[in-house]
């Protein structure tokens, strides 16, 4: 606490214009929240909400970023592939909740794996620009062959009859939903069972190795590919969960849908710094919380530029993020 | 040199003769046989295009700055060049009579036009869309300036290119809400009223001047520093080379020619939307340098003609009710083409002019043309 | 090495040749040529894929009868992905290489107006369905564009009939309006309607914007509960009405929803617009012969119930093809003429265009009630 305490009297004595903005605007805030504090819990619990979506799918890139330095462009519409499997699971073949999350997250694993084989792995050897291009091209694939008329077809479609029944209360005047609940349990719990993997088990062990240092890793005798592949695995899993989620939050599916959560949940990953695990989870909910505090009290057509500018302005306080490693960030 | 030769831009008159003759067959005889949709898609837009990916090429082929900027500089040059030909452009006009040929019938089996005319244009309408054009690239120039300076005093690699990916979004969304700010940019509506002055030879004119004025720099001393900082910032430094300086100056540089090439957009389509300037196609610049070779000059320029060519020709080539198959096969394609040739189409091969000539030639050591940027593998 | 740039220059000259080979388009006496213009990929193909079904319909239909006045028709199909740089290539690919005579088409407007200024430069006579900016029929300076018409509303009519609806039929006192940025359609009818509902006597409570990449709604919707209005416009097309309206729900927002024609749709999400109404031309149960032949026609091709885009794409080739028929001639001219003084019973009511080349029909306020679109009234201009 008191080393906190340290940190944050040095970063004021630095920075103090910047730390001024931040108080104003915090205090800007907390009027607006008087004014009307039931708007703002509401406001509150919908950034918390989207949050949870995003920080799922941020995951992902942040996991796969940190082993093999590489921006998985695909992983939006991996994202999406969760949405369409969960969508099929539960209208046509009529599976239940639980049932249709495990077979999204199987399908993106699988699916993830493919693409990892195909596209990332021949070049792992190749200048990292070449991966950059081969994930922007296997996105468009993705967002383009399914929308052909023998796939998906390009027209939305209603998800309807929900894997949940819907239903809402109200709490002091604001409303909450069993689909909140739902997705803030299901993230909560992804979020520890990675963490466990991550930092409790030899796979996570090996995980962490295989992105401190690849060589090395491998004269330690670790199977840098398989771990490379699992890493992909799980955080296409977690994006299946995610696009599940999503979907049932924001009832509408299309080949498209993908794109804009994509980018946005990538920003989070790098806003909270990416390859940190927590870091993308608290970088998701800031910017779950951004987005709809700025529609709500700001300009709803602005957003964007609002969480992209901030987004630049963390970046320029902290060059790798809110967690991220200063050692890892090379040139 | 011993003896003083007549050089502009530092090109001997023999070279500037070739692109003449160029631009001649090009003008007269070639483009006459196109119909419009090859004549722009084919030949203006990838002019255009080229002199975006050069700048582009400049700033990550060269200096090694993953940057995904370009696309919002192409923007705002677009923009800002629209609105001054759209407020001065109904008023300036001082046509220039020249001389009108009338061709032969042998002749006119070369060149299939009835008459020719020379000198032939408004010389107000051409200043305008220099000066419009010249300040489009001026105000890229002067926000990379500005931004430039602020991200990449803290920035490096993969933070940079999210970070000027975060400014295309900026603009884009910017220019949606524009209208309230600027009223004859109409917002997310579209802008409309401009005059289409962009001719293939103003497109021709400044690809070739990008090329030259990016070569030359390339190969003087200035050129070795931005190429240096590429190749290892800490040594560079070590040298006494500025990073910074080096590093903002080819951003600054690389989004004037993005500037200039918005410019041409805006008054070859003469229609802008916010939608065409989204964060989706800002790849677009990146994957061309990439395919043509980071660090090429010669293999930007030929495979931003290949790219536009293939893409645009996909409309022409596929049979009827295969239209949505274009963006199928053209990601099977990028993927197929990177798989197979990771180092781009032309590699580290330079063509004619482009090629360092100036220095005793090493085994493979063709200074401006290394791509050896993100050489730090993947695994 | 200057030997192997000249042979290099060589190379692409020859190329340039061969590439510039031009196709001869052999247009025999009796056949007239459409391009069938709109979104087949990218985020808006769905809207594409309506508006070329529709048409490619009319066209099937016209030359079962033989052809508008003999022509038979040949037609071509073009990608515009909604996006303006895509539109003008398109443009003039499908008139300078297919050599089309007419265009139907193209769905967002900010494609449209690039088509519209090529087509004009060569005469080619555009029909738009569903293109609602102003700009697509005029120009900057007010002038109306001679070879551009569309089949869609773009009158803040029924703006004023969903006002006057609300003030009357539901005694609606306070509203709640959002909009989205850069359609012309959208804007129209929200500002419209909020004019007559505030001279009406009502009270618009919420009046807010989002952009098209939009998909969470939910502070614009956290406004809409605290402000609790009696009803809700969301003047937008279905895909968007949908989950605003089902995030609506989620909110528990029990406003009424209001709407324009946008919503006509099967894709439409009736449960999340439960108990609202919308402005159309037509309704399903409309006895009208047409209405009826053209719902089973479509059904019966594509398997599903046609949408308002698929009825502005059959609407606009009817249009153009009528027109050629009335006209008896393709040429340019005759047609617009012939465009200009029809008055054509289409599915979405008769139409007549006005100076400006936009249609006068007359709308009808349906109702969303469990799970069915019924008939509630007929408003005329």
């Amino acid at each position: 606490m008191q080393k906190l305490l340290n940190r944050i009297a040095v970063s004021v004595r630095k920075s103090p214009v910047i730390w001024a903005i931040g108080v104003l605007l915090l205090a800007w805030l907390a009027g607006r929240a008087r004014q009307n504090p039931v708007l703002f819990a509401q406001f509150l619990v919908d950034g918390i909400r989207l949050g949870f979506v995003y920080a799922l799918v941020a995951l992902g890139y942040t996991m796969v970023y940190g082993i093999v330095r590489l921006i998985n462009f695909a992983h939006g519409d991996v994202f999406m592939i969760g949405a369409f499997a969960a969508f099929f699971a539960t209208t046509r073949y009529h599976w239940s909740f639980v049932p249709a999350m495990v077979l999204a997250m199987v399908v993106c694993a699988f699916l993830s794996v493919v693409i990892e084989r195909i596209a990332y792995k021949p070049l792992r050897d190749a200048p990292r620009i070449s991966a950059l291009i081969t994930a922007v091209g296997m996105s468009f694939f993705l967002e383009y062959f399914t929308a052909l008329n023998f796939v998906f077809t390009p027209n939305f479609i209603v998800f309807a009859p929900q894997p949940l029944q819907f239903k809402s209360w109200n709490v002091l005047g604001v409303t909450v939903s069993n689909i909140m609940f739902v997705i803030i349990a299901v993230g909560t719990i992804c979020l520890v069972a990675l963490y466990y993997l991550v930092y409790r088990t030899k796979l996570g062990k090996a995980m962490r190795a295989v992105a401190w240092d690849k060589p090395t890793a491998r004269l330690m005798g670790i199977d840098v590919d398989l771990v490379i592949t699992f890493t992909f695995a799980l955080g296409a899993a977690l994006a299946g969960v995610g696009g599940m989620l999503y979907v049932v939050a924001y009832p509408q599916i299309r080949t498209f849908l993908g794109v804009m959560p994509g980018l946005k949940s990538f920003i989070a990953a790098v806003f909270g710094g990416i390859g940190s695990i927590p870091g993308a989870f608290i970088g998701a909910l800031t910017i779950g919380m951004v987005e709809t505090l700025a529609a709500g009290y700001l300009s709803s057509t602005l957003r964007d530029t609002i969480v992209f500018s901030i987004l630049i302005i963390v970046l320029l306080l902290r060059p790798t993020g809110l967690f991220g490693e200063a050692a890892k960030e090379k040139a | 040199m011993q003896k003083p030769r007549f050089r502009i831009l530092g090109q001997s008159w023999r070279f500037w003769a070739m692109v003449l003759l160029v631009f001649l067959v090009a003008q007269w005889i070639v483009m006459p046989r196109m119909s419009d949709f090859r004549k722009t898609a084919w030949i203006m837009f990838p002019c255009i295009m080229a002199i975006l990916c050069l700048g582009l090429n400049l700033i990550f082929g060269f200096n090694g700055q993953f940057s995904l900027g370009q696309w919002g500089f192409y923007a705002i040059g677009a923009y800002a060049s629209a609105i001054i030909t759209y407020r001065f452009g109904a008023r300036v006009s001082l046509p220039v009579e020249g001389i009108t040929l009338q061709l032969p019938d042998l002749i006119q089996k070369i060149i299939p036009v009835a008459e020719m005319e020379l000198f032939h244009f408004d010389a107000g309408k051409a200043g305008l869309l220099l000066l419009a054009t010249l300040a489009g690239g001026l105000l890229a120039a002067l926000i990379s300036a500005g931004f430039g300076y602020v991200v990449l005093l803290r920035l490096g690699s993969d933070y940079f290119g999210i970070a000027t990916l975060g400014f295309t979004i900026i603009v884009q969304n910017l220019l949606n809400n524009s209208d309230k700010v600027i009223p004859e940019t109409k917002g997310a509506r579209g802008m409309i009223g401009i005059p289409p002055l962009t001719s293939f030879f103003w497109v021709f004119i400044f690809l070739i001047l990008a090329i030259v004025v990016l070569r030359n720099l390339l190969h003087s001393s200035t050129g070795r520093a931005i190429v240096s900082v590429r190749e290892d910032e800490v040594a560079a430094q070590a040298m006494g080379i500025d990073v910074l300086k080096y590093k903002v100056l080819s951003f600054v540089l690389g989004s004037f020619f993005a500037g200039i090439a918005g410019a041409l957009y805006a008054h070859l389509y003469a229609f802008l939307s916010p939608q065409y300037f989204g964060s989706e196609k800002s790849f677009d610049p990146l994957i061309i340098i990439v395919l043509g070779g980071l660090g090429n000059m010669s293999g930007t320029v030929i495979a931003t003609f290949v790219w536009a060519i293939t893409l645009e020709g996909m409309r022409i080539w596929l049979p009827m009710g295969f239209e949505a198959y274009r963006f199928v096969i053209y990601p099977i394609a990028l993927v197929l083409l990177m798989l197979f040739r990771p180092q781009g189409i032309m590699g580290r091969v330079e063509l004619g002019f482009l090629r360092a000539t100036k220095w005793p030639r090493r085994a493979g050591t063709a200074v401006p043309a290394a791509p050896d940027v993100g050489t730090e593998t993947a695994a | 090495m200057k030997r192997r740039f000249l042979s290099l220059i060589v190379v692409v000259l020859l190329l340039g040749i061969v590439l510039s080979g031009c196709k001869t388009a052999t247009t025999t006496a009796k056949t007239v040529k459409i391009a069938v213009v709109g979104p087949l990929t990218g985020a808006q193909a769905t809207f594409g894929e309506g508006n070329k079904n529709g048409a490619l319909l009319a066209i099937e239909e016209w030359n079962a009868k033989g052809g508008p006045a003999g022509y038979k028709i040949e037609y071509v199909l073009g990608d515009s992905q909604c996006d303006p740089k895509a539109a003008a290539d398109v443009a003039k690919k499908v008139v300078d290489e297919d050599k089309v005579q007419f265009i139907i088409g193209a769905v967002c407007s900010s494609e449209t107006i690039p088509i519209v200024d090529y087509a004009s430069t060569k005469k080619v006579v555009l029909m738009s369905g569903t293109s609602t900016s102003a700009k697509v029929t005029v120009d900057d300076s007010g002038n109306t564009k001679k070879y551009a018409f569309r089949a869609c509303f773009i009158d803040p009519f029924q703006g004023k009939v969903m006002a006057g609806f609300a003030l009357n039929n539901l005694k609606a006192k306070t509203a709640a309006v959002v909009l989205e940025v850069g359609n012309d359609y959208i804007i129209g009818l929200a500002e419209e309607f909020k004019k007559a509902f505030e001279a009406g006597g009502g009270k618009v409570v919420v009046y807010e914007s989002f952009v098209k990449e939009d998909t969470d709604f939910s502070a614009i919707l956290a406004k809409v509960k605290d402000a609790n209005p009696d009803v809700f416009f969301v003047p937008t097309y279905y895909d968007k009405v949908s989950l605003i309206g089902a995030q609506a729900k989620q909110k528990g927002i029990t406003s009424v929803l209001l709407g324009g024609d946008g919503w006509d749709s099967a894709d439409l999400d009736t449960a999340a617009v439960e108990g609202g109404f919308f402005s159309n031309h037509y309704h399903p149960g409309d006895s009208r012969p047409i209405v009826v032949d053209w719902i089973k026609k479509y059904q019966a091709k594509y398997n599903k119930v046609p949408d308002a885009l698929a009825t502005g794409g059959y609407d606009a080739a009817n249009l153009v093809l009528a027109a050629i028929d009335k006209a008896g001639s393709i040429d340019p001219d005759a047609v617009v003429t012939a465009i200009e003084g029809i008055s054509y019973d289409a599915v979405s009511g008769k139409i007549t265009f006005d100076a400006q080349h936009n249609p006068i029909k007359a709308a009808a306020v349906l109702k969303v009630q469990g799970g069915q679109v019924l008939y509630e009234a007929t408003v005329n201009p």
